[in-house]
């Protein structure tokens, strides 16, 4: 890869990733959020601007990539990875961006966002989860809440639906996390742990529709509830959660426990200290959303899941060229249309 | 195998003849497309023209000795010109009861059958459908035919009994012997099949060495058993001088892209999802890694062609290969590429369809979607090869399109010519022509502003790299303003945007050859006009009818979209319209809409091309 001295880039602004197109979402939409985090941080990556390129599907999500002054394809929908795999694999010297939606990642894109978790090509998926589909104005989608009315389930939905991590973990994924629109702090922090990882980083963010879903996910920012609903998981800190940090989680066996720290039986050393890249864990923590343990409901994670090293695609495919070009060379173009076997008429 | 030659006294006749049909007939699993390639590579080698057919079913190992499992091997060579794989056949290599059973009707009348006898045993007879107690080798209903009965099985195993091999390695020999015999039948030298048998087991000497015992004394067999009196001589072809190769059209086409991606500049990008009968394009450039040219097998049909997006927008040359149900799914992305204006191949190797049809069989049925499968008004270049060896410069001339017109180009081929096969005088580097790329590296607009969709005078908008520093920008699927490339809703615009993409593809009409007439002359009294793959038969056809005093002439297509631009004028020359097709009448709508002529129509949708003798029957007929 190309590295780039830091004297040798210009010191960019977030203003200098604004396009300065119309930005056309709602009013209180959670995308704005998200668009201001991604423009926060990327000044700071070190990376020159056009080595940037954001992949969009469709919905109200994808309309992200006009919104950055970078390189960019608004897209079909559902095929956003699809697309950046081939640009990641054609250029891996690009910073490539995925945003998409839960419609367009899980819906319609399903094939797509499994394999390119498998795959493993280093690009940065973000995924706007909103459990509606907003742009056709209020369908249940596959992440919506099971009996969820929606103008296409006015009885309720019947489905049951994904949890996103449990899926990504399950299409092994490298790099799993979750974050929200109304946390700008966690979610800069999480982009930045995005960006560093090498391999395909999933990124959840939960993100507030105020025309067709408001409030879903308000009980994990607003103050009186957030505490008891959410955890925020740092590596090597115990799980520790409720208000005044009173509930900790334990790990016994394999099954998850809840415990009261104010009652003098267990002190933070007793508790489940989270390590990111133990994926036994991480597939008990991702279900942390609606499996219960003994009856009881955990606290919805935030934060990184799990991630590990693997190589990645497009590093795997140059490595298989290079060997090649240095066990058996460029095959001339006219030894490949004469092929081996030849004769001529005079 | 000495021991034979040691009682020979036979004398043996030996019969010039100008072309010979063989058909190789057995199980799936016995080889048969692999001896028919061999046979194929000596006959080429030693000067013959060729035309060869594989005809094999869908299944892998369909059960054995039946008639469903039945796969053939048709190659037609000799010494004068060769355009099709022929009609019928001079001889059938019949290794078991079903496959003279399927074949038999298409042998001519004293032709030659070689038949294995262990293969019309009593449970063969039967798995062959044919009655109780019925043997066609013994029951005389083959009297107008020569009959050679040979114990292919029995002379293997005889040959092998010291070889220490299992008894399944052996058997998988007996294809050598027929291989060996038929060598000696038309009186080819084994060598090059030695050294084939000799690189393709070089890490297994004893089954190398097998395959080779037992091909040799198949040719021996051929030289002294009695029963074969005669041996067919073919002369050297007579074809225009320099040096060739034999190519099958799914090779052609991986070698066209590599040479463009040569002459380009350009590296190459293969997205691709596995499907029959195109999958051989796939399996080609994969070798080709130390080329620099990356494939990527994707998770289906869909992220094939959208990978491939991907790269060309990166500045590669990008391809997808797929055939009818896979060229079904790509549709919406072909539409997105139309919109953006990137570069992109679509390669479609057309099979029987719809639906899975019939995957491993010849049609040309996907002519009106490559023309119109899309939605919205998203027009785009359609190119047709018509030969294995037109593959090449049908790919060559596609790419070009592609890169210096900036469009999706979609290239027809079919199951007939992707894996059937003929010699190609191949072009050396320096008879390719170059393919112009010019990469956008600095704003094109006023005061430094960027117009991603400012059109040259041919309308062609600029390709512009991500990375290109100060060009930073965003395209898209929906409609864009006119210049700048901004999302447009904007009614006029809309209409605008729609007419200068359709202006594009058509101005491509001033860079592609005039049609021409491939055979008779402008005032015959009827033309049969063709495209794609039926090129071969129609030519042959053509060709014979006018020896025999008719006045008729054939022009053949290459471009469907646009239309070559003299091709009206031609034809309303013409009292008569004939147009065969492999279809019902796909190429027929668009020239009577285009023309308002009253063209007619030969369908034929059997999974088989066009025979010679049907062609000129119909030509004939509607004279």
């Amino acid at each position: 890869m190309e590295t780039f001295s830091i004297d040798t880039i210009e010191k960019l602004s977030p203003k200098d990733f604004s396009s300065g197109m119309d930005v056309k979402w709602c009013p209180g939409c959670g995308d704005y959020s998200i668009l201001k985090q991604v423009q926060t941080i990327f000044p700071d990556l070190g990376i020159p601007k056009e080595k940037f390129v954001f992949i969009s599907g469709i919905g109200c999500s994808s309309r992200f990539t006009y919104y950055m002054d970078t390189y960019g394809i608004h897209s079909i929908h559902g095929r956003a990875a699809a697309i950046a795999s081939g640009v990641k694999a054609a250029n891996p010297d690009l910073s490539v961006w995925i945003v998409s939606g839960d419609g367009d990642s899980f819906s319609i894109g399903g094939n797509h966002f499994i394999h390119l978790m498998r795959k493993n090509f280093d690009v940065n998926y973000l995924v706007f989860n909103n459990q509606i589909y907003s742009l056709t104005k209020g369908q249940y989608s596959p992440t919506s809440e099971k009996g969820k009315i929606s103008k296409s389930s006015p009885f309720g939905s019947i489905e049951e639906p994904f949890n996103p991590s449990e899926l990504a973990l399950g299409a092994k994924a490298t790099f799993v996390s979750r974050t929200l629109d109304r946390d700008p702090k966690h979610m800069q922090g999480i982009l930045k742990r995005a960006y560093q990882h090498k391999g395909t980083s999933f990124v959840e963010i939960y993100q507030n529709c105020p025309v067709f879903n408001d409030g879903t996910f308000f009980a994990y920012s607003d103050k009186e509830t957030k505490k008891e609903a959410a955890i925020f998981l740092e590596h090597g800190k115990p799980l520790i959660f409720g208000n005044n940090e009173g509930k900790g989680i334990r790990l016994e066996g394999l099954t998850p426990v809840i415990v009261d720290m104010n009652d003098g039986k267990y002190s933070a050393n007793d508790l489940w200290i989270h390590d990111e890249k133990d994926k036994t864990k991480a597939n008990l923590i991702s279900r942390f959303f609606d499996t219960a343990f003994n009856e009881v409901y955990f606290p919805r994670p935030f934060g990184v899941i799990f991630t590990e090293d693997r190589p990645v695609y497009e590093e795997n495919m140059e490595h298989q060229i290079e060997e090649l070009v240095a066990k058996k060379g460029k095959v001339s173009l006219n030894q490949i249309l004469s092929g081996k076997k030849t004769w001529s008429i005079l | 195998m000495d021991t034979l030659r040691e009682t020979k006294e036979k004398v043996t006749n030996i019969k010039e003849v100008d072309k010979i049909v063989v058909r190789f007939s057995g199980d799936s699993g016995d080889g048969t497309q692999l001896t028919g390639m061999q046979f194929t590579d000596t006959a080429a080698l030693e000067g013959n023209d060729i035309s060869t057919f594989p005809d094999y079913p869908s299944e892998i190992r369909a059960p054995i000795g039946t008639i469903a499992g039945v796969s053939g091997f048709q190659v037609h060579f000799g010494s004068t010109e060769i355009y099709t794989a022929g009609d019928s056949f001079d001889v059938i290599v019949a290794m078991n009861a079903a496959a003279l059973k399927v074949d038999l009707s298409r042998l001519k009348k004293g032709g030659i059958v070689i038949a294995n006898i262990q293969g019309f045993d009593k449970k063969n007879l039967g798995l062959a459908q044919y009655p109780d107690g019925v043997n066609p080798l013994e029951d005389n209903s083959l009297e107008n035919y020569i009959v050679h009965k040979v114990d292919v099985t029995g002379h293997t195993k005889e040959c092998l009994v010291d070889s220490g091999l299992g008894m399944k390695d052996v058997e998988r020999c007996k294809n050598m012997f027929v291989l060996g015999l038929l060598f000696w039948k038309f009186d080819k030298p084994l060598d090059n099949t030695i050294k084939f048998i000799q690189e393709k087991f070089g890490n297994k000497p004893e089954i190398a060495e097998a395959n080779i015992k037992v091909l040799k004394a198949g040719w021996n067999y051929g030289d002294s058993a009695e029963i074969f009196t005669t041996q067919f001589k073919i002369a050297p072809a007579k074809l225009p001088a320099g040096t060739y190769r034999n190519i099958t059209g799914n090779h052609a086409t991986a070698i066209g892209l590599l040479a463009a991606s040569e002459k380009s500049g350009l590296p190459l990008f293969l997205g691709s999802y596995p499907i029959t009968p195109a999958t051989d394009i796939l399996h080609e450039l994969s070798k080709y890694k130390a080329n620099g040219v990356k494939t990527l097998q994707a998770e289906d049909e869909i992220a094939a062609i959208c990978s491939s997006i991907g790269a060309s927008y990166t500045g590669s040359l990008a391809v997808t290969t797929t055939s009818g149900p896979g060229m079904s799914l790509k549709t919406e992305a072909l539409g997105l590429a139309v919109m953006l204006e990137l570069p992109l191949l679509i390669i479609n190797v057309q099979r029987g369809g719809p639906s899975t049809g019939l995957p491993t069989k010849t049609e040309q049925s996907d002519l009106l979607m490559a023309m119109h499968g899309r939605h919205g008004e998203a027009p785009l270049p359609v190119i047709a090869a018509s030969s294995p060896s037109d593959c090449f410069d049908t790919i060559f001339e596609a790419c070009k399109i592609a890169v210096e017109h900036m469009t999706p180009v979609i290239v027809l081929s079919d199951g007939y010519i992707a894996n059937g096969s003929e010699p190609w005088r191949f072009p050396t580097e320096d008879e390719l022509t170059e393919i112009k790329v010019k990469f956008l590296i600095e704003p094109n607009g006023k005061e430094g502003s960027l117009l991603p969709y400012k059109r040259d005078e041919h309308f062609v908008r600029p390709w512009i790299k991500p990375g290109t520093k100060g060009l930073e920008h965003r395209i898209g699927g929906l409609e864009k303003e006119n210049e700048t490339g901004n999302v447009s809703y904007e009614a006029k615009n809309h209409e605008l945007m729609t007419r200068l993409r359709a202006d594009k593809v058509n101005s491509i009409q001033d860079f592609i050859p005039l049609a021409k007439i491939d055979n008779g002359n402008k005032n015959a009294k009827l033309v049969v006009l063709g495209w794609g793959s039926t090129y071969g038969s129609i030519k042959t056809a053509v060709k014979e009818l006018i020896a025999e005093g008719f006045n008729v002439a054939h022009i053949h297509l290459r471009y469907i979209n646009p239309l070559p631009k003299n091709l009206g004028e031609l034809l309303y020359g013409y009292e008569k319209v004939l147009i065969p097709e492999m279809n019902n009448g796909q190429l027929l709508q668009l020239i009577r809409a285009e023309f308002l002529i009253p063209a007619t129509g030969f369908s034929k949708v059997q999974g088989l091309p066009f025979t010679t003798a049907e062609l000129k029957e119909r030509i004939i007929r509607t004279i």
